[in-house]
């Protein structure tokens, strides 16, 4: 039986964006299978051109510490969110898209990158996950 | 007469999670006996691709390092 992990994604900010999908693509590289629950502030970058539009979640300073940081982890050669997406789709990596929060902030399905989403769903549907998971995150 | 080939999947000036991620994504296009051979420069790197290596119930063939740029080869 392979062993499952979840992530539910709640912030929206830069930087937490970054752990959910490092820790995403690190437990798929490691033959776990996932599923990220994008609900809240973390749905907002599922919208189209949304996916790196997240401030830093502390010392954002208006844009200017998230540019300092982009600048940073360029040098330090740090892989796009862009790529780190399209990666954890390759490798096999699921996204659930939260319908609660489309109807609390008027997000409809045509907002949203629907090629990278598998499944529109409530709590129902990530708990159906979670309980047969061996790692479980809120981020 | 089965033919095994040998992938090799080049990470270096990568950072995490990229080299683990390259690892899985080589081995899940190999066969069943081919070689995968990764080389890469990130330290936390070579101690992790053992770890998937490990999880993915694979054989770890030989690691090495010369002057910061390691390899790492595989058998799926």
């Amino acid at each position: 039986m392979v062993e499952q992990g979840t992530i539910i994604v709640h912030s929206g900010d830069m930087d937490k964006i970054y752990s959910a999908l490092i820790i995403g693509n690190g437990a798929l590289s490691m033959g776990m299978e996932v599923t990220m629950y994008f609900t809240f502030w973390g749905l907002e970058r599922l919208k189209k051109d949304g996916l790196d539009k997240g401030p830093l979640s502390k010392m954002n300073m208006g844009g200017l510490g998230k540019r300092m940081i982009n600048s940073r982890m360029n040098q330090a050669n740090v892989a796009s969110l862009e790529r780190l997406m399209r990666d954890y789709k390759e490798l096999g990596g699921k996204i659930i898209a939260c319908e609660m929060t489309m109807e609390i902030m008027g997000v409809k399905k045509e907002d949203l990158r629907q090629e990278l989403i598998d499944e529109y769903g409530a709590v129902g549907t990530y708990i159906k996950e979670a309980r047969k998971s061996k790692l479980n995150l809120f981020i | 007469m089965v033919s095994l080939t040998n992938i090799e999947i080049d990470v270096r000036g990568e950072t995490c999670p990229v080299p683990l991620v390259e690892a899985r994504k080589a081995l899940n296009k190999a066969s069943p006996g081919d070689i995968v051979e990764i080389t890469g420069t990130h330290p936390a790197s070579k101690k992790e691709i053992p770890m998937v290596v490990e999880a993915l119930g694979l054989e770890l063939v030989d690691i090495q390092e010369k002057e910061g740029i390691w390899k790492i080869k595989i058998r799926k």
